[in-house]
């Protein structure tokens, strides 16, 4: 359990110095309390008190790091069990699994599929993280043949799945210095794992049937000295997986159980797509650190990784589009010019619309910091100069000949003010997007 | 080892609300639906009783939808001119538990068909389906509230689930459903205060608790799905900590949103590296709905065949 100011105050050298810029010691405890305040600001605070407060401060989910460089997958330090509570911090890594005992045409087939999986949607580029390196020949040569052809033929970090403790001994000996995350200790081999694993200094899993064996799998590991432990959520039933994730999650934010205080892996693969898919981003938003499927299509994938992007959104703050002028449809200089605010929502909502009535429409999306329309009014950051500057920037006049320019009508109220500092006609549209179809159609003439 | 104890102990839950009458009932159908009545987090059945499974509602038009893609018109084909037979393929081909109908058609831009059109309508479908019905306005306020009270009156005594009403417009609806006997969905724009606040109008109307769905608009994958996804979850905490004008039971209108975004609908010639449509399509809507599912869903409405059976399957992995 997190300690109150209370028990932090009674660790403190209570001399109320002030040498941290606190009035009292009190008043410093209970900043530390909030994680508001650093131990290391009392110059005089004891042995003791930092071996306790270090241990209580630690995060309850560790932080486990698996690949190298830019593209290292992190995963772990979550503090909240729902994301409105404060936000997501660590997206899912996403896994895609390749099998050893592929003939090498169809092997080097699947891995250049793989490296392929990125997609560009809303204009963010969105890919997956790792390739799943799955030892189904039982081979150890095969095994270490993989793992060198996708350390050497592959921007993806890697997970290394073998019961066999030779035949990962083989692999890692090719592609240990990507730090691989080794998939594959039981209760039979998890000490010879860890030792291997602690050797090359790289992540690991454990695997057990109940949440029971799963925390002394950890603790083993833990006393061979391996720190970033993943935890395999399997099961029978996706119901038994769903419920295992929630339990581990409360378990180490709420009861601060150490034990299973690691982020978590689960194996979502199934024949049909639908359903892996379907699988894999529900262990996802439910807490699942890293999940693996088999499937390695564009339509699979790109669900999935959208589900991590909206999940992993931070809630406290709006997402903007880039504020600029959109062409919707073959837009041209006789189309109607529309604008609306840069928070995501209210622009994708509008071009939605604007899409459905089939009118080409250009829509100027104005930088409101990523606040609605009327939100935008109130806080004065939606004006007659910040529209007026908008145009500008985006050089509106240029694209369409006409000087008519639409605008929410939940901001009627600015249309005076507007066409006075703008010199355009300004047309009010609906108040709500839905009306946007039907008054494209019969009020707009350019 | 021994794991802490984690089930978490909620004091209330989620409204149950049952959609449709049988004869002895006064009404027609051949069975009823109730949703909602879980006492947990969704799927945690180890802390309390989940309540009723998650049901799919289908989509039957009025008229012909001119927005769908051939993907998604392709199984309707052959009757995507006949709601009732619509309604019936829906039900016995594609295994909906429920029928949404919703009357695009009344909307004054897109055909201002008569409350007469939509009454013979509402009935064919009335007699070619025995599940329950769900009737869903065009949103053009004034029009829904001169055919909404006709269609109400045309289906008394067959508990119907009939929508939207909004804070701006409620009364006329609210008034007509509780007179006829049927259930009412409530609507809020992404807004959890909004929505707390037009449950309390409605019922200031008298209208019972135990007969109103939640309608939060529902936000796409990649289109907002994030706020549907949080607001529904907080729904679902309040229901479960006592807050009774939060504790109704949760519809969304995935299967339209899911299909307007360009993951979904776009030809494959223009997204050559998004995949083929007839698989991209079925799956966005599957992604959309089993995402949200996890935030606390009662009642899922939908299209393509393929997502309904995906989503069922799901579901029933789950429960």
């Amino acid at each position: 359990m997190a300690l109150t100011g209370l028990d932090i105050y009674k660790l403190l050298p209570k001399t109320n110095c002030k040498k941290c810029g606190r009035p009292t010691c009190l008043a410093f405890a209970m900043q530390l309390a909030q994680k508001k305040a650093n131990l290391s600001d009392c110059p005089d605070v004891s042995e003791e008190a930092k071996r306790v407060l270090g241990a209580a401060s630690a995060p309850p989910i560790k932080l486990v790091t698996v690949g190298t460089g830019a593209r290292k997958v992190e995963i772990g330090e979550e503090n909240v069990l729902f994301r409105h509570e404060e936000k997501f911090y660590h997206p899912t890594g996403v896994a895609v699994t390749l099998h050893d005992d592929l003939d090498d045409a169809a092997f080097d087939n699947r891995l250049k599929k793989i490296n392929n999986l990125k997609m560009s949607r809303v204009g963010t580029e969105i890919e997956i993280d790792l390739v799943a390196i799955i030892n189904k020949s039982a081979s150890a040569e095969k095994f270490a043949d993989a793992a060198k052809k996708v350390s050497g033929g592959s921007h993806l970090n890697i997970i290394l799945s073998s019961t066999s403790v030779d035949n990962m001994k083989a692999a890692l000996a090719n592609c240990a210095e990507k730090r691989p995350l080794i998939h594959g200790a039981n209760a039979d081999n998890c000490e010879s794992m860890a030792a291997l694993a602690k050797e090359k200094n790289c992540p690991m899993t454990v695997t057990a049937p109940t949440l029971e064996e799963l925390a002394d799998l950890a603790e083993r590991v833990k006393k061979v000295g391996v720190e970033e432990i993943v935890l395999d959520v399997s099961g029978d039933k996706p119901k038994e997986i769903l419920q295992k994730l929630t339990r581990i999650r409360r378990a180490a934010l709420k009861k601060n159980f150490r034990a299973l205080g690691f982020p978590m892996i689960t194996f979502a693969c199934d024949d049909d797509a639908f359903q892996e898919i379907s699988m894999a981003s529900t262990y996802l938003v439910k807490y699942a650190g890293i999940v693996v499927v088999n499937t390695c299509e564009p339509w699979g994938i790109m669900p999935l990784l959208t589900v991590r992007a909206n999940i992993f959104t931070d809630p406290q703050k709006p997402i903007q589009v880039e504020p600029k002028l959109y062409a919707v449809g073959d837009a041209k200089e006789d189309s109607p010019v529309l604008f609306t605010t840069n928070f995501s929502l209210t622009y994708y909502t509008v071009e939605g619309e604007v899409e459905g009535s089939r009118i080409p429409a250009f829509i100027l999306s104005v930088d409101t910091g990523g606040t609605s329309v009327l939100t935008a009014y109130s806080g004065d950051k939606l004006n007659d100069k910040v529209v007026a500057k908008a145009m500008a920037d985006a050089q509106v006049e240029t694209k369409v000949k006409h000087r008519k320019l639409i605008i929410p009508g939940l901001v009627a109220v600015m249309s005076g003010k507007l066409q006075e500092t703008l010199g355009w006609e300004i047309m009010v549209g609906p108040r709500e997007a839905s009306g946007l179809a039907s008054y494209l159609k019969t009020v707009w003439k350019p | 080892m021994e794991i802490p104890n984690v089930a978490d102990k909620w004091t209330s839950g989620v409204n149950e609300v049952t959609i449709g009458a049988t004869k002895d009932k006064g009404g027609s159908r051949q069975k009823t639906i109730t949703v909602g009545g879980s006492k947990c987090i969704p799927f945690m059945d180890f802390e309390g009783n989940p309540g009723h499974k998650p049901v799919i509602a289908m989509d039957v038009y009025d008229i012909p939808p001119d927005d769908w893609t051939e993907t998604l018109t392709r199984p309707f084909a052959d009757v995507i001119n006949d709601p009732a037979q619509w309604a019936k393929k829906c039900v016995e081909q594609y295994g909906a538990d429920l029928i949404c109908l919703k009357l695009d058609g009344i909307h004054p831009d897109k055909g201002n068909k008569s409350a007469e059109d939509a009454v013979k309508t509402v009935k064919s479908i009335l007699a070619a389906v025995g599940v329950p019905l769900i009737i869903w306005g065009c949103e053009h306020d004034e029009k829904d509230n001169e055919v909404m009270p006709k269609v109400s009156q045309a289906a008394r005594g067959e508990n119907c689930l009939l929508g939207i009403v909004s804070q701006d417009n409620y009364k006329t609806l609210t008034a007509t459903c509780l007179a006829d006997g049927h259930s009412i969905i409530t609507m809020a724009p992404v807004d959890i205060n909004i929505g707390k606040q037009i449950n309390i109008l409605v019922s200031e109307m008298d209208f019972p608790l135990n007969r109103i769905v939640m309608f939060q608009s529902t936000g796409a994958l990649g289109y907002g799905l994030e706020y549907s996804y949080s607001i529904q979850e907080r729904e679902r905490l309040a229901a479960l900590t006592g807050d009774k004008m939060m504790s109704m039971p949760v519809i969304c209108d995935v299967g339209h949103e899911a299909w307007r975004s360009k993951e979904a609908k776009s030809n494959d010639n223009d997204v050559p590296q998004w995949g083929p449509r007839e698989e991209r399509g079925p799956m966005w809507e599957t992604i959309t709905a089993t995402s949200l599912l996890q935030s606390g869903v009662d009642i899922i409405r939908m299209n393509h065949p393929r997502s309904v059976a995906a989503v069922k399957k799901c579901i029933d992995r789950l429960y």
